[in-house]
């Protein structure tokens, strides 16, 4: 679906055309939006704000993962792993080299990306089901990786992180944080946004559409699909950063494949191929154990929790939950929320002569 | 070294490698016949071991009794999950398929974990005898006896394809689904059909492995120890499914002594195979025995 100009608004140029955000109401939108956030960490209690946080980390890797899924059409299984690669980085950035924590994020990202690219090598020549395969066995062994190098994340026992600062000003607090994360996924997902409207971006979606096309219109494949690996490494080493950073600590046993699930999920849910899908499918991940917990409050005591023994039990049902979510926006909405949110728009735009 | 301990080795990883050969055969079974890659594989082991385990200590059931009601429920299940969650996704890319069988497959783990509980659970004793002496080496019961169910089910694979009239009916779906279709094969019920094989034959093995370390989630690894084996063999070739199930299996406990004696990185046994399947993706995208994919516009 694209998007609805007003009547009588005619793009001359095609600069004009691949606008970011292309009408007065979006840009309005936009100024809006952002205001609303920047008030956020005065209305909001710190639980509320940690959750939007990691809706933020979460999303800028994510949206890693679209670039590569969503707009080269390449899977990967693996991006926990490289998520929590970024996360290690910077934390043992920081403590060996005593860089300051906002210089560890970037350089963290860097050194995923190189990561990214040393797995992404093999991706090169594959794609479908046999990278879907690879990347799970990335995932293995960066797994493994992490439980045995101890000077790197501090093994079993797990990494603690500190907080980044400027100057004297620690951002330790949830109410600080949010404007650092704030930052970053403004960054992040104005440079996706930029690099799709680039020459590489297009290649990446051309890749993605027909690849053979692709290769005969000149694209190289070879090339553009490691890329692709690496930006989306390097999306998910920032996001994995960010994330060490606000929980202050890492451990070895977060970034399993059901992490890695779980990001997917957020790619389907919000939408493949969408930029502000992928912060919608985070939101959605972040908030989906919240509702199943407020289910489960909901029910205490009843005789539906006696019988079915909810209360212990309720990590199964959050997974249960992201299970079925994936399976369920697979058959229903296999365009994900993104869609549905441009539907909603459009009906709006049309109301009340939606027909 | 020591050469019985290689040996004992060797012959412990054929066994298991054995049964990652069948559940392999059933993986590649699904994806000859309707091109999904099943990533739930694994989690078709946890609910056959578990309703089996269900149907032996609450309801009492002799085995054979217990056994062939899961198997029935399991034909119900792979029919079931076909029809519901696979048949709508018919002609979406391969993304989706792949993300509904791994939505299945954290939906079912967690389900199994809620009912049953995390802890691993012991089998009621089958067997008299724990373990029989082969040529001097103490193997258990049921791990002999997997190895004649695997050889079995292989021996009935390459039956059921070569001369029944629904395995051949599988195998010309595989080949060309429209000239299967033109031909008077219901592709629907031959789908119906694979995902039921493949649930019954994968839950066969789950019993096989539960008889012996009892029953818990970490069966469902057996799903992702799947590709590996898969891999080795080619996506698309039974047999080549089978070798790489008994190559990763030998490869896994090898690489464990290897580590043991001489590297001590610790957790080979796990990590070993996924090394072999980086490995052999860089110099054969296709797997050793699989069909090279021509393509033309």
């Amino acid at each position: 679906m694209t998007v609805m100009t007003p009547a009588g608004d005619f793009r001359t140029s095609y600069r004009a055309d691949t606008t970011i955000f292309p009408t007065r109401g979006s840009r309005a939108a936009l100024w809006a939006g952002l205001a609303v956030l920047l008030c956020a960490p005065l209305v909001l209690d710190r639980y509320l704000l940690s959750l939007l946080i990691n809706v933020g980390t979460l999303g800028i890797a994510a949206l890693g993962l679209n670039i590569l899924v969503g707009f080269t059409g390449q899977i990967s299984i693996g991006h926990a792993a490289f998520f929590g690669f970024g996360a290690f980085s910077s934390a043992w950035l920081h403590e060996s080299f005593g860089l300051p924590v906002l210089l560890c994020i970037p350089v963290a990202g860097l050194m995923t990306a190189l990561v990214g690219l040393v797995f992404g090598a093999p991706a090169a020549r594959l794609k479908g089901l046999y990278l879907a395969i690879a990347t799970l066995a990335a995932q293995f062994i960066l797994e493994d990786f992490f439980a045995r190098a101890r000077w790197f994340t501090g093994g079993v026992a797990g990494r603690l992180t500190e907080s980044p600062a400027i100057g004297s000003f620690a951002l330790d607090r949830e109410e600080s944080y949010f404007y650092l994360v704030l930052a970053f996924v403004i960054i992040m997902f104005v440079a996706a946004a930029n690099l799709m409207r680039t020459r590489d971006g297009r290649a990446l979606v051309a890749v993605r559409d027909h690849y053979l096309s692709a290769e005969i219109m000149g694209i190289n494949l070879a090339y553009y699909r490691t890329l692709s690996f690496g930006i989306a490494s390097f999306y998910a080493g920032i996001g994995g950063a960010l994330y060490a950073h606000h929980l202050q600590f890492v451990s070895v046993e977060a970034f399993n494949i059901l992490f890695s699930i779980q990001f997917l999920g957020m790619v389907i849910i919000g939408g493949l191929g969408s930029i502000m899908g992928s912060l919608m499918g985070a939101a959605f991940m972040v908030a989906l154990p919240e509702v199943v917990q407020a289910a489960a409050d909901a029910l205490a005591g009843g005789a539906i929790d006696r019988a079915l023994k909810i209360g212990g039990n309720i990590s199964f049902l959050r997974e249960m939950a992201i299970g079925a979510a994936i399976i369920l926006f697979l058959i229903f909405e296999p365009d994900g929320l993104a869609r549905r949110w441009k539907l909603i728009k459009a009906y709006w735009k049309l109301y009340p002569y939606s027909h | 070294m020591d050469g019985t301990l290689l040996f004992q080795l060797t012959l412990n990883g054929l066994i298991v490698g054995a049964l990652y050969g069948v559940v392999a055969m059933s993986f590649v079974l699904i994806y000859k016949a309707s091109q999904v890659v099943n990533f739930a594989q694994g989690e078709f082991l946890l609910v056959g071991a578990w309703m089996c385990w269900w149907f032996l200590t609450e309801w009492q059931l002799p085995f054979v009794i217990g056994f062939l009601f899961t198997l029935v429920f399991m034909t119900l299940f792979g029919i079931i999950l076909q029809v519901v969650v696979l048949r709508p996704l018919i002609g979406e890319p391969v993304i989706s398929v792949i993300m509904a069988t791994i939505g299945m497959g954290i939906f079912f783990q967690a389900l199994m974990k809620w009912i049953f509980g995390v802890f691993a659970k012991p089998f009621p004793p089958v067997f008299t005898a724990e373990r029989v002496s082969v040529l001097g080496l103490e193997v258990q019961t049921a791990y002999l006896l997997s190895l004649g169910i695997s050889v079995a089910i292989m021996a009935g694979f390459g039956w059921f394809f070569r001369y029944s009239r629904h395995g051949l009916a599988m195998r010309a779906t595989a080949f060309d689904q429209q000239v299967a279709q033109s031909l008077g094969i219901s592709v629907p019920r031959v789908f119906a059909m694979s995902w039921a094989i493949s649930a019954v034959v994968s839950a066969v093995a789950g019993v096989t492995v539960g008889m012996v370390n009892g029953v818990s989630s970490a069966l469902s690894f057996y799903g992702i120890k799947v590709f590996p084996a898969v891999i080795l063999g080619g996506l698309d070739s039974i047999l080549g499914a089978v070798l790489g199930g008994l190559i990763v299996g030998v490869l896994e406990n090898l690489a464990q002594y290897v580590d043991s004696q001489w590297l001590n990185w610790g957790n080979m046994y796990q990590v070993a195979p996924f090394y072999a399947l980086l490995l052999i993706l860089l110099i054969k995208p296709y797997g050793l025995f699989g069909t090279r994919n021509i393509e033309r516009i």
